[in-house]
């Protein structure tokens, strides 16, 4: 449970760090709250030659509103995220997500934004983030870009963000009309990680349903959006009867892993039944 | 002066028995303002670092150390062919059958490993950083054998071998038959003669013991003498083995056991790298520590359980049971170590469990695997034969068509009849198994959730609830030491106390049974103060030190009150005794005319004379005035070895709600009413009670520990190593009957194990209850949703897990696997 040796800089602002991570050498690892790496480097499954901590990069950290989208700046722990008025009030979904990372201990030091460049599969915040549309800002020496949720995750552990970048900030639309949105989570004991999770957001006009919104965490190497759900929920009259058939949809076009919590067809079960229970949750019914 | 104000010195202190103390020592355990081993810095100190076999089984054709010695900081590294001549093998103390065939267990692997994990070569370094640095640096080969995994499989004939220097993979076959004994009718014929019989197949999956302190060694060398500090249950018992295996002379060992954070049997036993800390000191000439990291312990330190249980049961169409056959496979792992191979035989005379049985055989085979050893975890054979008789009593019910309790209060033995022989020749002492019945009952409010469960099943309700029991008995307290002679157990079952008066009128208590956790200096105390007459405060418990505590046989089978506590009451009667000769001279009368009550001798009919123990203490010190022909003290020591043991007892009753739809298990509610005998601290025995409850629903619930097909263990941190906290856990309503053990002076039955060994089956049947009615009547522990949903909607037992772990976290299986899977590992993770 020792790393091996590594070099480490603390940088204080975004250029910074940029600069850190391109002089690092060969394998420089981001540390952001340091919950998933510094385990894996204790493990000595990761041996990077340098560790470029961002805790001290103050303008990381945060959460600010803009005209059309929330900003959360990616060294926001997760215990932030949970009293953030402006996240509870246009995102309450990543909060009720977050709130079921881990332990307390935990959500004091892990970041929302090291959460979602870490993209474990079975984390649960990716997910959120892909529901939400959120876009990815990322920084690198020749500049910023953006990229949208759908293309930030690209593979098990791996994103857009190319070598010598820096995800900066998570721009989250703010939601217009009457939505709806809740997470289920499904795993053994409080702390674990999900064995499957559905993050569900509905907009309501009146009587019906008028769209829905699913992510699944942990039903492949990335999460993924439950596009048969989504598709069979635009504009029909919000029954029960209506959310199980279109809940029916859920696993279709995932690739989920069998490890010893769940085999890939039980984890099919559970996507169905846990993307009934999330919608119904999340519209109201 | 008024009667009211009689001085209130001579009143009797309010007793100590019986009162709710906090532990006097959680002050200094919970914010680790003691020595834990680990914390030990002597000067010059080396850090070892173990190499470990990625390999489940293969020969060693080379171990090239030479990077590593090369390495910054390395001061050496010794591999098992360096230690060969004097490592001797680690201990078996427990020869279960004359025959029984002990492959032998070098600490360090000399020409072949046997399991992952087994110790091939180990760094001393100037720090543990540059000693695990060197680790990777050690090059070894091996020559792939084929790996012994499935017990079923392993005592086929042909089947491949764990050991090629032994004919088989069986290491003992050990028969119980009460026919045979003469303690119970012929079984066959019993079973001929049934009109009911019912056979089932339980498993107890293999556990990792999961103590809270990882097990760490240091070792002092001084001359030829050697001080060696372990995070132990057993500093006395290793003290002996240390000195047989390695040839230090035992006068020449001091062990100590500082405090310890947890064993839960996990630290009963003689360890690897004890062994290795030792002929390291005494190789350099230099101190050394080792410390363990999790996945170290959870891959290397003993695991639990572990057994294949066939069982049959024989009744009558009314209920009244006949014979109970049982056969076992039980898996030692790729070694014996100190009691591996008695575990099950623990166990051998608890499957008969509370109920009267005329007829009982048993059979046990004891199998090789590659797999780390197994041995004592929590209950250690009991909880397996208390798992199998409570599961077939449901399992006989179902068949009868009987209430499951009504079966059961058919076939207990009746209160009435203790003190019992049972059908396996044990002598139960005492209790009420109906007594303890009605009170669960009630805690729980079982006539409501039969309501709920009938209303829940009429509705069909996606969540069904399910009610279980457990009418457990155990033996624990061990042990009388001729018994275990007769089972060929390498040592006795007594305990020792010594009392030291100390001439301020405190009182020094040197225990023999090395607590890790269990309140033994609260405890003590209460038991000293009330003997004494001294106030709580003033009494201290020492122990774990074999300079301190020279006799002793330590902490476990629920023995440190039942015979330890019992050594410290026979060693303050005799200090009472020692006192009271004293005080007779002191107040010129017959001792037989002396009354001691509340800490003072006072003589009978002489109000206002008396003379308080402590101060005999500061007089004899002094000895200026003392009887002629006795000496100056006053001080005792005392060893108790009991005659039989103790049989705590309880009814156990968990109400289980099943998601039909997920499988997800969730306990709504929780009762157990023990009888354990006198109590001395309740508040210890309800957090004894509830830690027990928690280890054995978390048996029935999560914990497994997981090999994949290459022999991996794919458990190797506790992501996939799955233990509960309070949060997953319910709230536990538990109560007590208190019918006192006849066979130690306390009364007391010993609590440590209760919980553990009875929670379990209640649990699963609890979970069979709720979906019994859905064509379910055997789910595999642990119950994973995905096996609970599997059992319901494709039948049978919810079958096999796969076996690799989560990919959470960058797939944390183990630290020593990576790079070493073949097509058939499961490791998990992108490697």
């Amino acid at each position: 449970m020792i790393p091996a040796a590594f070099a480490y800089a603390r940088p204080t602002t975004i250029d910074e760090a940029l600069q850190a991570v391109a002089s690092g050498g060969e394998d420089v690892k981001i540390m952001a709250g340091g919950q998933s790496l510094i385990p894996v480097m204790r493990l000595r499954l990761a041996a990077p030659e340098t560790v470029v901590d961002l805790i001290k990069v103050a303008e990381l950290r945060g959460v600010r509103e803009e005209e059309d989208a929330i900003v959360i700046g990616a060294m926001t722990t997760h215990s932030d995220v949970l009293s953030d008025p402006l996240i509870a009030r246009y995102a309450p979904l990543i909060a009720e997500a977050t709130e079921t990372v881990a332990d307390r201990q935990v959500r004091h030091r892990g970041t929302f934004g090291g959460a979602l460049a870490h993209a474990d599969p079975a984390g649960d915040l990716p997910a959120v983030a892909l529901a939400l549309d959120a876009e990815f800002v990322i920084a690198g020496l020749a500049g910023r870009r953006t990229v949208p949720a759908a293309e930030f995750f690209v593979d098990y552990l791996t994103t857009a963000l190319e070598e010598g970048e820096l995800l900066v900030e998570i721009r989250v639309p703010k939601l217009h009309g009457t939505w709806g949105m809740h997470y289920e989570k499904f795993n053994r004991v409080a702390q674990a990680w999900s064995i499957v999770a559905v993050a569900a957001l509905v907009r309501r006009e009146g009587a019906r349903i008028a769209e829905v919104r699913v992510g699944l965490t942990n039903m492949g190497p990335t999460p993924l959006r439950a596009a048969g759900v989504e598709a069979a929920l635009v504009d029909v009259e919000a029954t029960p009867e209506a959310v199980a058939a279109a809940a029916a949809h859920a696993a279709e076009g995932t690739t989920p892993s069998s490890d010893l919590n769940a085999q890939a067809d039980y984890r099919e079960h559970l996507a169905i039944v846990l993307t009934r229970r999330a919608v119904t949750v999340a519209a109201g019914l | 002066m008024t009667l009211v104000e009689e001085p209130a010195a001579t009143q009797a202190p309010e007793k100590e028995i019986g009162k709710a103390r906090r532990r006097k020592e959680d002050a200094r355990l919970i914010t680790g303002k003691t020595t834990w081993t680990d914390n030990m810095v002597l000067p010059g100190m080396l850090h070892l670092a173990v190499v470990r076999s990625p390999v489940a089984h293969g020969k060693i054709t080379s171990v090239d150390v030479t990077a590593a010695q090369q390495a910054p900081g390395v001061i050496a590294v010794f591999t098992g062919r360096d230690f060969a001549e004097e490592q001797g093998s680690l201990p078996s103390a427990w020869a279960v059958t004359p025959d029984m065939v002990n492959p032998g267990h070098p600490s360090i692997a000399v020409d072949e490993v046997n399991h992952v994990g087994e110790a091939v070569a180990v760094i001393a370094a100037r720090t543990k950083v540059a000693a695990q640095d060197a680790v990777e640096l050690v090059d070894v080969d091996y020559d792939l054998l084929p790996v012994v995994l499935d017990m079923e499989e392993a005592v086929k004939d042909q089947a491949n071998l764990c050991h090629d220097h032994v004919d088989s993979n069986t290491c003992y076959h050990f028969v119980f038959d009460a026919g045979e004994v003469g303690t119970g009718a012929d079984t066959d014929q019993a079973f001929a003669d049934a009109d009911v019989v019912v056979s089932r197949r339980f498993v107890q999956q293999r556990l990792a013991p999961a103590f809270m302190e990882p097990r760490s060694v240091v070792v002092q060398p001084q001359g030829d003498n050697f001080t060696l500090w372990s995070s132990t249950q057993i500093p006395h018992i290793l003290r002996v083995m240390l000195a047989m295996v390695t040839g230090v002379p035992e006068h020449k060992l001091r062990v100590i056991a500082p405090d310890v954070g947890g064993g839960f049997g996990g630290k009963l036993q003689v360890i690897p790298e004890e062994v290795i800390s030792l002929l390291v000191a005494r190789r350099l000439g230099k101190p050394v520590k080792w410390t363990e990291t999790r996945s170290e312990s959870l891959m290397t330190a003993h695991h639990g359980r572990d057994q294949i249980q066939f069982v049959d049961v024989a009744a009558d169409r009314e209920g009244n049971v006949k014979g109970l056959r049982v056969r076992l496979l039980a898996d030692m792992g790729a070694y014996l170590r100190l009691i591996t191979a008695g575990i099950p035989a623990l166990g051998a005379f608890m499957y008969p469990g509370i109920y009267k049985f005329p007829a009982y055989r048993l059979e046990i085979d004891g199998v090789f695997t590659n797999k780390v050893p197994t041995d004592a975890y929590r209950g250690a054979g009991r909880p397996e034969a208390t798992f199998a008789v409570e599961r077939i009593m449901d399992e006989l019910a179902v068949e009868l068509g009987m209430d499951p309790l009504e079966l059961r209060r058919k076939n207990w033995i009746q209160a009435a009849e203790f003190p019992f022989t049972s059908v396996a020749g044990l002598s139960y002492d005492s209790g009420d198994y109906e007594m303890a019945t009605q009170q669960a009952l009630e805690l729980i409010g079982y006539d409501e959730l039969r309501e709920e469960q009938r209303r829940r099943r009429e509705s069909n309700d996606p969540v069904q609830l399910g009610i279980g029991f457990s009418t457990f008995t155990e033996m624990c307290g061990l042990a009388p030491s001729r018994v275990l002679g007769s089972l060929s157990f390498g040592a006795g079952g007594w305990e020792q106390a010594s009392i030291r008066m100390l001439p301020t009128g405190k009182v020094e208590v040197v225990t023999g049974s090395t607590p890790h956790g269990q309140g033994h200096e609260t405890v003590w105390s209460q038991l000293v103060a009330d003997s004494l007459g001294v106030p709580f405060d003033d009494v201290e418990v020492l122990h774990g030190d074999t300079a301190i505590s020279s006799r002793g046989l330590d902490t476990y089978g629920s023995r440190s009150l039942v015979v330890g506590g019992s050594a410290v009451v026979k060693a303050a009667e005799k200090v009472v005794a020692k006192a009271r000769t004293i005080a007779a001279h002191l107040l010129e009368a017959s001792e037989d005319d002396l009354d001691f009550s509340g800490g003072t001798f006072s003589v009978r009919g002489t109000p206002g004379t008396g003379i308080g123990i402590q101060e005999i203490a500061l007089g004899v010190w002094a000895a200026h005035n003392y009887p002629e022909g006795i000496e100056p003290s006053i001080d005792a020591e005392a060893a108790f070895d009991p005659e039989n043991f103790s049989f705590p007892h309880g009814t156990h009753i968990c109400a289980m709600e099943v998601d039909t739809e997920t499988g997800l298990v969730k306990i709504r509610k929780y009762a157990c009413v023990d009888d354990v005998g006198t109590i001395v601290n309740p508040l210890i025995v309800e957090g004894q009670v509830h830690g027990g409850l928690a280890q054995g629903i978390s048996q029935a619930l999560y914990e497994e520990a997981v090999y994949d097909a290459d022999g991996n263990l794919t458990t190797g941190t506790f992501v996939d190593y799955l233990l509960p906290s309070a949060a997953d856990l319910p709230h536990f309503d538990t109560g007590n009957t208190v019918h006192a053990a006849p066979g130690n002076p306390i009364g007391a039955k010993g609590v440590g194990e209760a919980g553990c060994i009875a929670s379990t089956p209640a649990v699963v049947n609890a979970a069979l209850d709720a979906v019994r009615h859905l064509g379910v009547s055997d789910i595999l522990m642990p119950l994973t949703p995905e096996r609970v949903w599997r059992a319901i909607h494709q039948g049978g037992d919810g079958g096999d897990r796969a076996t690799a772990g989560t990919n959470a976290y960058g797939g944390a299986s183990t630290e020593t696997t990576s790079g070493v899977a073949t097509d058939a590992s499961s490791l998990g993770g992108d490697r």
